[in-house]
């Protein structure tokens, strides 16, 4: 079994607000110049065939209408 | 005609919509999502709720339940499906509706009476309760130009009343055929004048025309 991570976040140019609020309390806990943030999630996985995990994302774990994703085989 | 109301571990709008069903156009029965037998119904709706708990995206594992892959031939073949809120989630996952819907703008779980516009309607006004967490209605811009040339609209919100942030005022979307519709607002909730309105029995009526 080969073991991978994919790793989901909303695709460029797509409001996510759960970012900017992550953002925004920032400078309240004193950590400063953070900018960009985005909140995505991470699956891990172990797999047979890793080969079949891009069809995978494209049918389930991500909806590629608004999420990227990057398949990290370990 | 006899509305069928899918059931789903996690679904809770269920029984409104079979009343409302019921209310709107005669008869409705509840589909468990492992039956895949559509013979005896009409029309489908694909209720609200967090089907499978609304893990991994909302609607994103309904899609694949034994009833859906029973809907999605329903549909081609032309018959009427409504979805509901978390039953929007569902088609838009399952491709049978374009677009998707994200976390409110806001981050804030939404519960209001809102008022919609029919697009393409005769300008007069629904007033349909609103409830959920993801209902900020999101396309690509050139996919939002298709939808909007091809009427693919089915309901917008009125002006001050998209609360959630759905791109083009968005509420609800057809597909090209017109026999499926989806919207976040609640219609099943807006069938008797003891709830404030009763709206909602023109959105099931809506589609009574596709029916075999």
């Amino acid at each position: 079994m080969a073991k991978a991570r994919v790793l989901i976040r909303p695709k460029e140019g797509i409001l996510d607000p759960q970012g900017k609020a992550v953002e925004r309390a920032l400078p309240a806990l004193g950590f400063e110049g953070i900018e960009h943030v985005r909140v995505g999630r991470m699956v891990e996985l172990e797999a047979e065939d890793a080969e079949a995990l891009a069809e995978l994302c494209e049918k389930l774990l991500a909806n590629p209408l608004i999420e990227d994703y990057e398949i990290q085989t370990l | 005609m006899i509305w069928g109301v899918l059931q789903f571990p996690g679904s809770c709008d269920e029984r409104d919509a079979l009343h409302a069903c019921a209310a709107a156009s005669g008869e409705s029965l509840l589909i468990w999502h492992q039956d895949r037998d559509l013979s005896k119904v009409d029309g489908v709706v694909v209720p609200g709720g967090f089907s499978y708990g609304d893990y991994l995206r909302a609607g994103a594992l309904a899609r694949f339940s034994p009833a859906m892959t029973a809907v999605a031939k329903f549909a081609a073949e032309g018959g009427p499906v409504l979805g509901i809120c978390n039953g929007f989630q569902v088609l838009c996952e399952a491709g049978l509706l374009p677009g998707a819907l994200l976390r409110n703008v806001e981050l804030r779980f939404i519960c209001k009476q809102v008022e919609l516009e029919e697009a393409g309607g005769d300008g007069e006004r629904l007033s349909i309760p609103m409830k959920h967490g993801e209902g900020r209605y999101y396309a690509p811009p050139q996919m939002l130009d298709e939808i909007e040339d091809r009427g693919q609209v089915a309901y917008r919100y009125a002006d001050g009343h998209n609360s959630n942030g759905s791109v083009r005022d968005i509420a609800g979307v057809r597909n090209e055929a017109g026999n499926v519709v989806g919207l976040m607002p609640h219609p099943e909730h807006a069938v008797d004048p003891l709830t404030g309105s009763t709206d909602g029995l023109r959105v099931f009526r809506a589609l009574e025309r596709f029916a075999a």
